[in-house]
């Protein structure tokens, strides 16, 4: 279980990036965040991998208060290209992280073939990050933090830098991911489409400086399909209401009085939303 | 093969004429001071290449001047690669050290390392290690702030993941850090393997009778022109030699980063 209590981070230049965060998140939830862009969500990401000590407030992973990066966290970052390692092939990549969980080296190897399997990639162990497509560098680094097996996967807008095709299949990864795995999962995005799909819950942050809007359950199953869930009413009335929250910040409108959905889903896109850079 | 050829030529046509003009023009000036290249190519021949097939025809001259220069010149560069390399990777990633020593080392690295030779002459006596310092001092500064400024500018993602993922402060610096910079620090390293090469002559100049630089300056005062000048050409030759052979190096060692940013553009 994840908890955080009035978490705010104000960084030595002055700038208030996030401010009274309280967010409690059970085991085995995927989570999405979503809020305007340069709101303060990596910031808050960054305090629970324990990356950056919060100047108040606290992040407490399984009873124990977050001080230094946690045993059992991995974070997929935005940035494939600066997070994977040019050096190291994509296997070798995937298998740095597992020396922490003191395997030998034949072991490691193992083990980052069946993460690099489940994410299609098996073929392109020898291969280079920097040889691949961005979409395949991105599911990389998804199978390094899979081959962790982290308790908990932070993802820093995972898909932000690829098409929408292949965002498509990285989110449906996820998916499968977590249904596999059973991990909790943290998944900030901007995409408003994005967090209604993927998460069970989505959490909605304000802008700058960010406390938490509102707390939106996803009434969708659990097996989705990005045709027949994106049709579904309740996805529709969710998408609108988290959407109205994005960009008003004064939510309140309940799913059976949700307007028409926009033409484009796409257009739900809140980068536009943002409030400082 | 044919284009390992072709590619050869190519890059060889403007040296073939410039030697050529050079022979043209030395013998039509017939001046003493200005021998032609067949001149200086058969003292080369004669003074360091003339020996017994054994001996991979190295003269006796050959092999002790060149087991001397090249001891000192490889001994005072890695000497300088192992300090440089050490302090800098120190410097760049401790704020403190770098605020430190900065002033010091800005200062030392000013200092033309031929002026400090006197100085080096009073330590250590005339010898070989007085030589091997001259190089290794005069040739840390690139090394060392190459690599200072090459861990400091690590991208703090890749920090970061490292973080995230638990490696060990070992690990970090050894798959993490060190990887990162190794741009930069070779590029420290080929700029300071040149140095080397006129540090070691320099270094030879003064109480030195084995060495190429000992036998250049010998020469000269000999007013042994064809000699001297072959000392010239083949101080040209090694510079060359070590220079392409470092590429290489660097090369397979780097491919990652040409392949990568060839890929970026």
């Amino acid at each position: 279980m994840l908890e955080i209590a009035a978490l705010s981070h104000t960084y030595p230049d002055g700038h208030v990036a996030i401010r009274g965060i309280d967010l409690t998140v059970p085991d085995g939830q995927l989570v999405s965040i979503v809020g305007p862009s340069g709101c303060g969500k990596s910031t808050l990401l960054r305090c629970i991998a324990g990356l950056i000590r919060p100047t108040g407030g606290k992040v407490v992973l399984n009873g124990q208060p977050v001080t230094g990066v946690p045993e059992g966290l991995a974070v997929v970052f935005q940035d494939y290209s600066r997070s994977l390692f040019p050096w190291l092939t994509v296997r070798d990549n995937v298998a740095l992280p597992l020396r922490r969980r003191g395997k030998s080296k034949a072991e490691r190897r193992e083990a980052a073939m069946a993460a690099l399997e489940s994410v299609g990639l098996a073929g392109a162990a020898r291969k280079y990050p920097w040889q691949l497509s961005g979409g395949m560098q991105q599911r990389v680094s998804i199978a390094r933090a899979l081959a962790y097996q982290p308790s908990l996967l932070l993802m820093d807008e995972p898909f932000g830098s690829v098409d929408a095709q292949t965002r498509e299949d990285l989110e449906d990864l996820v998916l499968q991911v977590h249904r596999a795995e059973k991990m909790t999962i943290l998944l900030v995005t901007h995409d408003i489409d994005e967090s209604v799909y993927v998460g069970d819950r989505v959490v909605v942050l304000g802008p700058s400086p960010t406390g938490v809007v509102a707390d939106v359950p996803v009434p969708l199953p659990s097996e989705r399909d990005q045709i027949e869930t994106r049709a579904l009413p309740e996805f529709i009335g969710t998408r609108a209401k988290v959407g109205r929250l994005v960009r008003g910040g004064h939510g309140g409108a309940d799913v059976t009085n949700a307007g028409p959905a926009t033409p484009d889903p796409r257009a739900a896109d809140v980068r536009a939303a943002c409030s400082d850079g | 093969m044919t284009r390992l050829l072709r590619g050869t030529a190519e890059r060889l046509w403007l040296v073939a004429l410039a030697v050529i003009a050079w022979e043209a023009g030395t013998r039509a000036a017939d001046e003493e001071y200005f021998p032609p290249p067949s001149t200086i190519v058969s003292a080369l021949h004669e003074m360091w290449f003339s020996g017994p097939a054994s001996q991979a025809f190295l003269t006796d001259k050959a092999v002790d001047d060149f087991s001397t220069s090249l001891g000192h010149l490889f001994g005072g560069w890695l000497i300088s690669c192992v300090i440089g390399v050490a302090l800098g990777v120190a410097i760049g990633r401790f704020r403190a050290l770098n605020d430190m020593l900065d002033p010091v080392l800005q200062f030392l690295r000013a200092v033309p390392p031929p002026t400090l030779l006197p100085f080096f002459i009073i330590v250590f006596q005339l010898g070989a290690t007085m030589q091997i310092v001259t190089i290794a001092f005069g040739v840390v500064w690139p090394v060392l702030l190459n690599s200072a400024d090459g861990v400091r500018t690590v991208d703090s993602l890749q920090l970061e993941t490292a973080r995230v993922f638990g490696l060990s402060r070992y690990r970090r610096l050894v798959t993490v850090i060190l990887p990162a910079a190794a741009p930069k620090i070779f590029a420290g390293l080929r700029v300071s393997l040149a140095f080397a090469l006129i540090l070691m002559v320099l270094s030879e100049l003064v109480g030195s009778t084995a060495g190429i630089g000992a036998q250049l300056i010998g020469a000269q005062r000999d007013f042994d022109l064809p000699a001297m000048w072959a000392g010239i050409v083949m101080l040209g030759v090694l510079g060359v030699l070590f220079n392409s052979a470092f590429l290489l190096l660097e090369r397979r060692l780097l491919a990652w980063h040409s392949g990568a940013r060839r890929l970026a553009n």
